[in-house]
C-alpha cells in the first residue's frame, strides 16, 4: 500500500464521516440551518454559480442580492433541489439534504403558474395535504391575508394576491427554511410592502428565510444578513449595517444645481454627475459642506443622505441594481 | 402517499369538470359523429354517387323527373339506371354548367339521354363505377346470380362504428387530457412547484392516469348510455367486459400521453407529437373503415397500436357477443402495451425540462 488516505477508500470514508459527524455537531450547537459548501453550478461553458459558500443560522433572514444574471437564482435552486450541483457540498441541519428537506423547507418561486381552474382556497389546501406536518390553515389564510379571495378562481387574482397565495403555499408545511425568490418583483408600493409585513411576522416565529431581491430597500428592511453575488461569486457577506460602515462608510451630498467642475474638484475629493446633479461622497460632512460654503456654492437646494446597500453595491459591482 | 395520490387526483378532477369547454366536448363529440353519420349512412338518404342529367341541346331548361319524355322516356337502358340506388340524380338546366360541376368533381357522372352521350373523369374512382352501372343495364342477362339473404343477424353500419368512435373518443381524451396537460404543467412551472414538495414522480404520474381513467369511464358511460337510448345500439356482450376492455385501452392510451409529455416543456412540440400519433392511428385502426385488403405492412403497423385492439376488442365483444376469452389476444396486447408505455413514461419522467 503507498500513497496515503486517497489510497484506502474506507479509511477516506471513515474519516469523511467522521468530518460529517464534527460538522453536524458543530453545526447543531450553532443552530445552523443550511451550510453552503464551494456550491458550482456549471452550463456548459457557463459558470453560474462559482464557488459559492455560506452557512446560515436558526431565525435569520439572509438576503442574496445581485444584478440580474449575478447567479442568485440558480444558487437557491440548486440548494432547493430543483437542478443538481456540478460539486459542492449543501448540508441541512449538519446533513446532506434527504427526504426530510422536502418535507421541512417552503420555497416561493419567482415565476410560478398556479393550477388553472382551482380556487385559492383549494390550491392552498391541494399544496397543504401534500405534507404531513402542516400548518394551521385559519392562521395561514390570516397571516397571509387571503379572506377575502378564498373562493376566487386563481385566474382571477391580482399580482399582489397572487404572491400572497405563493407565499402561503410556501408556508402550508410549517417549514423550519423558507425560500423567497424575488417575491415582490413586479408588484405595486402598497403590495410590496403588504408582503414585507407578512415576511416579518414569519420572522417572528423565529423562521429561516433565504430571500433573493433586486430592492435594496427591501434587503435592508428584512434581512438580517446579506450576501453580494455577482459573477455567480458571492462578493461581500454579512449584517447590512456592518457591511456598509466597513465599505461604504461615507455620506452623500446631492447638490441639483452644480458648480463647476474645477470647483467640485477642489472641495470634494469624490464626486459623480447623476440625473439630477451632482453627488459627493464624502467621510466628513462637516468639512465638505464647510469647503463648499468658503467656494460660494448655493446649498439651498442640498440633499444630505448616508449611503445605502445599493451605492455599496454599485461600488462593489459597478452596475444598476435593476436593468 | 394515497393521500397525495388522492389529493392530486382530486386537483385534477375539479380542473377538468370545471373546464366547460373541455368537459362539454368530450361529451358532445362523440354524439355529434355519431349523429353525423348516422344521417349520412341512413340508407334513405344514403348518396354514394351524383349523376347529372341534361336534356338535348337546349340550355336554360328547367327539366324535373317529369319532364323525362320522348326518348328517355322510353329508354328502358336509361330507366334501369334511374333506378339504381346510392346514386342521386341531378337535373342541369345547361350544359356548361353540369360539364363545370363534372370538371370540379361535384358530381361524378353526366348523361344525356336524347343524345344518349356521357361524360365522366378518367381519373374519378366514382365515374368509373357510375358507368359501369350503365353498361350493367346493356347487358342481356344469361343466367342471373340469386340474390340470398347474409346468415346470422346483420350489424347496422352505425353499431360497427360506435364501439370505435367511443376508443377514439378515448384516444383523444387520453392523449390530450394527459399528454397536453401534463406538458403545460411543466412549462408553467407547476411541475416545478409539486417537485419541491414531498411529492415523488410515481405518486403524481399515478394520479394523472387514476384522474384521466375515473375520467373517461364517466364520459365514455355517458356517451354510452345515450347511445344506446337515443340510437337504440345493442350489446351482445357482457358490459363488464366492455369495461375492462374500456379500461385497459384507457389505460393504454394514457401511458402514450405519459411517454409524449415525460420530457418536454413545449407545447407546440406536444402537439405536433401528439397530431403525428393520433391521426395515423385513427385510421390504421379501423375506426372508420376496414382494412382489409390494405397492404399487410399496414396490418402490421396496425396491430402495434393501442386503438387497434380497443376498438377491435370492444367491437367483438359488442358486436357478436364475444367474451373476454375470446379477445385475449387483444387483452393481452393492451395489458403488454400498457406495461411497456407506462415504465417508459415513469423512467423517462422529469420534473423539469432542464
Amino acid at each position: 500500500m503507498r500513497g496515503k488516505n486517497h489510497c484506502n477508500p474506507n479509511l477516506e470514508n471513515d474519516n469523511r464521516g467522521l468530518l460529517v459527524l464534527i460538522q453536524y455537531q458543530i453545526g447543531a450547537f450553532m443552530n445552523i440551518v443550511l451550510e453552503v459548501k464551494n456550491l458550482t453550478k456549471h452550463y456548459s461553458n457557463i459558470k453560474a454559480v462559482n464557488g459559492v459558500s455560506f452557512s446560515i443560522e436558526k431565525g435569520t433572514c439572509l438576503g442574496l442580492l445581485g444584478p440580474n444574471g449575478a447567479g442568485k437564482t440558480t444558487t437557491i435552486e440548486v440548494i432547493e433541489g430543483i437542478r443538481p450541483p456540478t460539486s459542492g457540498d449543501i448540508l441541512y441541519k449538519g446533513k446532506p439534504r434527504d427526504a426530510h428537506f422536502r418535507k421541512e423547507v417552503g420555497i416561493q418561486f419567482q415565476n410560478t403558474e398556479l393550477p388553472v381552474f382551482l380556487s385559492v382556497l383549494e390550491t392552498l389546501e391541494t399544496f397543504r395535504n401534500l405534507y404531513g406536518r402542516k400548518s394551521d390553515i385559519t392562521e395561514l389564510i390570516e397571516i397571509c391575508q387571503l379572506q377575502s379571495i378564498l373562493l376566487q378562481d386563481n385566474r382571477k387574482i391580482s399580482g399582489g394576491q397572487k404572491q400572497r397565495l405563493l407565499l402561503a403555499m410556501a408556508l402550508a408545511n410549517d417549514p423550519e427554511l423558507i425560500f423567497l425568490d424575488e417575491p415582490t418583483t413586479g408588484l405595486d408600493p402598497q403590495s410590496r410592502r403588504h408582503l414585507w409585513d407578512i415576511v416579518h411576522q414569519i420572522k417572528a416565529k423565529q423562521k429561516t428565510v433565504i430571500l433573493t431581491t433586486h430592492y435594496m430597500e427591501e434587503a435592508q428592511i428584512l434581512c438580517d444578513r446579506v450576501a453580494i453575488m455577482d459573477y455567480g461569486k458571492i462578493i461581500a457577506d454579512g449584517p447590512p449595517d456592518k457591511l456598509l460602515k466597513e465599505q461604504c462608510n461615507s455620506t452623500s451630498i446631492i447638490l441639483s444645481e452644480p458648480p463647476d467642475e474645477i470647483i467640485l474638484d477642489r472641495v470634494a475629493d469624490r464626486w459623480t454627475k447623476i440625473q439630477d446633479g451632482v453627488e459627493i461622497h464624502t467621510d466628513d460632512l462637516n468639512q465638505s459642506i464647510k469647503n463648499l460654503l468658503d467656494n460660494g456654492v448655493d446649498l439651498s437646494a442640498m440633499i444630505v443622505r448616508p449611503q445605502n446597500l445599493e451605492d455599496l453595491f454599485l461600488k462593489l459591482t459597478g452596475k444598476k441594481l435593476r436593468a | 402517499m394515497i393521500r397525495r395520490i388522492w389529493t392530486i387526483f382530486k386537483a385534477r378532477n375539479n380542473e377538468f369538470f370545471r373546464d366547460r369547454a373541455a368537459y362539454g366536448w368530450n361529451l358532445l363529440f362523440p354524439f355529434l359523429i355519431i349523429i353525423g353519420f348516422s344521417i349520412i349512412f341512413n340508407e334513405k338518404e344514403q348518396t354514394l354517387y351524383k349523376v347529372g342529367i341534361v336534356y338535348g341541346n337546349l340550355s336554360g331548361r328547367t327539366a324535373g323527373t317529369e319532364d323525362i319524355s320522348g326518348s328517355a322516356a322510353g329508354d328502358r337502358q336509361f330507366l334501369v339506371f334511374k333506378d339504381s340506388k346510392y346514386t342521386e340524380f341531378i337535373d342541369f338546366p345547361a350544359f356548361q354548367t353540369a360539364m363545370d360541376k363534372l370538371q370540379h368533381h361535384r358530381i361524378d357522372f353526366l348523361i344525356n339521354p336524347d343524345t344518349r352521350q356521357y361524360w365522366l373523369s378518367t381519373t374519378s374512382p366514382k365515374g368509373y363505377i357510375v358507368e359501369k352501372l350503365l353498361q350493367a343495364g346493356m347487358v342481356p342477362e344469361k343466367s342471373p346470380y340469386i340474390r340470398e339473404r347474409i346468415t346470422g343477424s346483420e350489424i347496422p353500419y352505425s353499431e360497427w362504428l360506435f364501439p370505435g368512435i367511443l376508443g377514439m373518443n378515448i384516444m383523444f381524451s387520453a392523449l390530450y387530457g394527459v399528454g397536453y396537460t401534463v406538458v403545460r404543467y411543466r412549462k408553467n412551472g407547476v411541475l416545478k412547484r409539486f417537485s419541491v414538495t414531498p411529492l415523488r414522480p410515481f405518486e403524481f404520474l399515478a394520479a394523472q392516469i387514476i384522474s384521466r381513467m375515473y375520467l373517461l369511464t364517466l364520459t365514455t358511460l355517458i356517451v354510452f348510455l345515450g347511445c344506446m337510448v337515443i340510437f337504440d345500439f345493442t350489446c351482445q356482450g357482457s358490459y363488464w367486459s366492455l369495461l375492462v376492455v374500456f379500461l385497459l385501452g384507457s389505460f393504454s392510451m394514457i401511458s402514450v400521453g405519459l411517454v409524449i409529455a415525460s420530457r418536454s416543456g413545449s407545447e407546440e412540440f406536444a402537439n405536433g407529437v401528439l397530431n403525428l400519433i393520433s391521426w395515423p392511428m385513427m385510421f390504421l385502426s379501423e375506426v372508420w373503415f376496414s382494412l382489409e385488403g390494405t397492404k399487410p405492412w399496414v396490418k402490421t403497423a396496425s396491430a402495434f397500436l393501442p386503438l387497434t385492439h380497443l376498438t377491435d376488442g370492444a367491437r367483438r365483444i359488442m358486436n357478436d357477443g364475444a367474451s373476454l376469452f375470446d379477445i385475449r389476444y387483444q387483452i393481452f396486447m393492451l395489458i403488454l402495451m400498457s406495461f411497456v408505455f407506462f415504465m417508459t413514461g415513469s423512467i423517462l419522467f422529469k420534473w423539469n425540462d432542464e
